[in-house]
């Protein structure tokens, strides 16, 4: 007779609270997480799926028993190998931590201490826990190393977090987790910061990892694709509430509740291309530049057109040039060498040499909305500030056209007296959207607009975009690493890697095959909403290198 | 990995040469102000006896009549020779005379900063591990009194119990050659005490706030979900990572220790610099004030030089490049 599956971890009626301090108000209660549970049994992986705030870290950081902050966990059981751990004294707590239950972060480059050696901070808690003496906790780490596909695995412990890559610190870290040989692993986004390139290996050790170790694990993120390819069972959590619960296969391929449909189904956007013909707005010719006391181009000869009114999609991982790209046209970064053409006039390669008409043609917007605002400012104020400058609208005028620009962001008047703070992630960027607009530009710069939003509200923002290209007739220069967003916005693609464009051309060319090695590589590393993708993938790549 | 053409070097090169350009701009600074005090040397030095004619002969052998570039020069010149000059009071050489009260300033300060550094560390780190509850409190509150309380009222205090009520421990901390290394620890003892009373409120905080800083960090939490002990997280994780403004804030006390300790040398009756720069301020011995300073400077650079080199040292994207 078969034994029954031993239950690792259970969780029931979960209920978490915080105390939120607006600003201007009273300090007040508000529940983070209610209702939830579920169990994990040994050798399982259960992913905790939602957008932010929806309490999936929250949830996670509860199973080690921990709190983030002011956070308080107020009713419900955790039982860790049948044991409720949430009536443990901190000694009972900090000696089921880093031995029963481990935790992998999300930024491993945040998560590990700067001024320690990687080994040192790997057997940490093997060591005072008093699990293996030190020689018996380094082989122990060496071979963890070795499984996880790191370079030097005997070497490598010796150094320190900065001198090695994101994608090997994610590594380096389920390493960490995983040497006290724990019965319960927590993964807290942990592929979340890395490029598609780097993502789908680091995925690919981590799965094989639990795989070898049967230890039991939760996964938190908020991509639905990736956890997909690791779990066994999915949560689905919104507002701290559980929306549904039940295997993989059923949440992908049969999702009951319509918010999970809408997850399954996010990016809908259904954007044919341009024709080509129009006038060029911006032309980029063979633009080098470096930053000021380096040796290195980190841009090297790069050409590109953007037709008026269309959007010029610049894709690539993290360091490949696309952001200095934005700045040589911006100014910020004077080009070395080569000509930028806007508008039918060459732009100055520095930004203090352009004409007023030069700045207000040419807007951007940026990634982190909150922080590319004044805090203290109206929403007023914010959007009001370009009109000033550029038009000399005041008073009365200026307040019409600002409430005219809320409306054309589908936010109303009402908003104009808002601060910042009062606003949501997406509520953000559309006012940042609206500052932009504001200026009658013939350009915007979107530099990763999308990236920090979840998925149904960057799908919002995107649709928006489109709307206002539509309106206005202006052009995007869209940089992004999300071939997703590419693929629902994009007239032009241009493929960066190390500082070149690799690949150029009308969308529907760009994403056709054949492909070059790197277009290839990008484009088969993006995770999709498919069951064993992951597993096809890799088997394909490890017959193309046995190929070769 | 100290090779040649190591980031590190030529980053402590760097230093080590702004520290020379700073003092040489703080010799200028000390030299420029002492020649424009009121009053007149030769005059002092005659006093009632003075004579348009013995005035004049005196202010032509101190070289009082050349230009000012010129006695700089000449004075610079033997301060890298060396030599400090004679002291116009008593015709000693300067050199000579204070090198035993800067040996006698710096075993003041040596005896202090063994106890104060150490100990303002641990409190704060202590002050950090409750921080908010009582023991915090009792530190912070207790340091801070101790640094508010100026420092010849703690001496007077001192005195009065250890010395005079309850007659444990010397009030006046004379030393002299042929003491033993115990002898003289037991006669400074006390003004040792109301040293580390005075700078330790202030490291200590500076080490509770740099710590405090760190303990936001994402790596802090990690540290917290090892199940580390709570004291292990703040010494091994949030401590080296608090190192460079830590360091700097101990640099700038033990520089008081050397150069501030004037008062508490007066009280105590100790023979270290800051008593022969009292005494030879009021006599206006310009040679000496200004030998004085030169080697404050000298130690006030010396110390914050050692600081940079110290953080740069701590950080171990410098230590380690890539």
């Amino acid at each position: 007779m078969p034994k029954p599956p031993e239950i690792v971890l259970k969780v029931q009626g979960l209920r978490i609270e915080a105390t939120s301090y607006p600003p201007g108000e009273a300090p007040r209660e508000v529940v983070l997480v209610q209702d939830v549970s579920f169990a994990l049994e040994k050798g399982k992986v259960l992913g905790l799926i939602g957008e932010s705030g929806a309490g999936k870290s929250t949830i996670g950081l509860a199973s080690m028993a921990y709190g983030r902050g002011g956070v308080r966990i107020t009713g419900g059981q955790v039982w860790l190998k049948g044991r409720d751990i949430l009536q443990g004294r901190a000694r009972d707590l900090r000696d089921l931590r880093g031995r029963q239950v481990t935790y992998v972060a999300q930024s491993a480059a945040a998560a590990f201490n700067p001024a320690r050696q990687l080994m040192e901070q790997v057997i940490e808690t093997t060591l005072s826990h008093g699990l293996a003496t030190r020689a018996e906790a380094e082989a122990r780490a060496v071979a963890l190393f070795t499984r996880l596909g790191l370079p030097n695995p005997e070497s490598i412990g010796k150094r320190y977090p900065h001198q090695v890559s994101g994608g090997q610190l994610q590594r380096v870290m389920t390493a960490m987790a995983l040497c006290p040989q724990p019965d319960l692993v927590v993964f807290d986004e942990p592929t979340t910061a890395l490029d598609v390139t780097t993502q789908i290996e680091v995925l690919a050790a981590i799965k094989e990892a639990i795989h070898l170790t049967g230890v039991a694990a939760l996964y938190i993120t908020h991509d639905l694709a990736v956890v997909a390819q690791v779990s066994d069972d999915i949560m689905v959590l919104r507002g701290g509430r559980m929306v549904e619960y039940g295997t993989v296969q059923q949440i992908i391929e049969e999702p009951r509740e319509e918010y999970t449909r809408a997850l399954v189904s996010v990016r809908s956007i259904d954007h044919a291309e341009k024709a080509d013909g129009a006038a060029a707005v911006l032309s980029v010719a063979n633009v080098t530049a470096r930053y000021r006391g380096t040796k290195f181009d980190v841009l090297k000869t790069v050409t590109l057109d953007l037709p008026a009114g269309q959007t010029l999609a610049v894709v690539g991982e993290s360091g490949s040039g696309k952001s200095t790209l934005a700045r040589v046209i911006t100014g910020l970064l004077p080009a070395a060498k080569g000509r930028i053409t806007f508008s039918g006039r060459v732009l100055a390669p520095a930004l203090a040499d352009r004409s007023k008409d030069d700045l207000r043609e040419l807007q951007m917007i940026y990634q982190m909305a909150d922080v590319a605002m004044n805090p203290r400012q109206t929403v007023g104020t914010i959007i009001g500030r370009p009109l000033e400058f550029y038009f000399g609208l005041k008073g009365e005028a200026k307040r019409a056209r600002v409430q005219d620009l809320l409306e054309q962001i589908e936010m109303g008047r009402g908003f104009i007296d808002r601060y910042p703070a009062e606003l949501s992630g997406g509520q953000k960027q559309r006012v940042c959207i609206a500052r932009a607009l504001a200026a009658k530009p013939r350009l915007i710069i979107c530099d990763e607009v999308t990236s920090a939003l979840d998925p149904l509200v960057a799908d919002g923002i995107l649709k928006l975009l489109l709307n206002l290209q539509a309106q206005e007739g202006v052009a995007y220069l869209f940089i992004t690493h999300d071939l997703a967003t590419v693929r629902a916005i994009a007239d032009r693609i241009a493929v960066m890697y190390r500082g070149e464009v690799v690949r150029y051309g009308p969308k529907s060319q760009v994403l056709a095959p054949p492909f070059d090695d790197y277009t290839d590589l990008l484009l088969s590393s993006v995770p999709e909403m498919q069951l064993g993708w992951l597993e096809n993938v890799i088997a394909t790549r490890k017959m193309h290198s046995a190929g070769n | 990995m100290s090779h040649p053409g190591h980031p590190i070097i030529k980053l402590v090169v760097q230093r080590l040469a702004l520290g020379l350009i700073l003092l040489w701009a703080a010799s200028v600074l000390i030299f420029v102000g002492t020649q424009i005090l009121p009053g007149d040397v030769a005059q002092s030095i005659l006093g009632q006896s003075a004579t348009p004619e013995t005035l004049a002969n005196l202010r032509a052998e101190l070289g009082l009549n050349e230009p000012a570039l010129g006695r700089y020069l000449h004075w610079a010149g033997g301060v890298l020779h060396g030599d400090l000059g004679k002291a116009l009071t008593n015709g000693q050489d300067i050199a000579h005379e204070m090198a035993g009260r800067l040996a006698n300033t710096l075993f003041l300060a040596g005896c202090a900063a063994a106890i104060a550094v150490p100990l303002a560390i641990f409190l704060g780190l202590l002050a950090v591990r409750y921080q908010g509850r009582w023991p915090d409190r009792l530190i912070s509150g207790v340091t801070l009194a101790t640094v508010s309380v100026p420092e010849f009222l703690l001496g007077y205090i001192a005195i009065y119990f250890l010395a005079v009520r309850f007659r444990l421990l010397p009030s006046l901390a004379t030393i002299y050659d042929g003491m033993t290394l115990g002898e003289k620890i037991y006669a400074i003892s006390m003004p040792v005490l109301v040293l580390v009373l005075v700078v330790l409120g202030h490291m200590m905080r500076m080490t509770r706030a740099a710590i405090l800083n760190v303990m936001q960090s994402p790596y802090v939490e990690t540290a917290e979900l090892k199940g580390l002990r709570p004291f292990t997280v703040i010494a091994r994780h949030a401590l080296p990572n608090a190192v460079a403004p830590v360091v700097n804030v101990v640099m700038l006390n033990l520089a008081y220790l050397v150069v501030g300790v004037v008062v508490v040398e007066v009280v105590f009756v100790y023979p270290g610099m800051g008593q022969y720069l009292v005494d030879h301020v009021s006599k206006r011995d310009v040679p000496v004030v200004q030998a004085c300073g030169l080697v404050f400077a000298a130690v006030y650079i010396g110390l914050n030089l050692l600081a940079d080199v110290i953080s740069i040292l701590a950080n171990p994207r410098l230590r380690h490049p890539k």
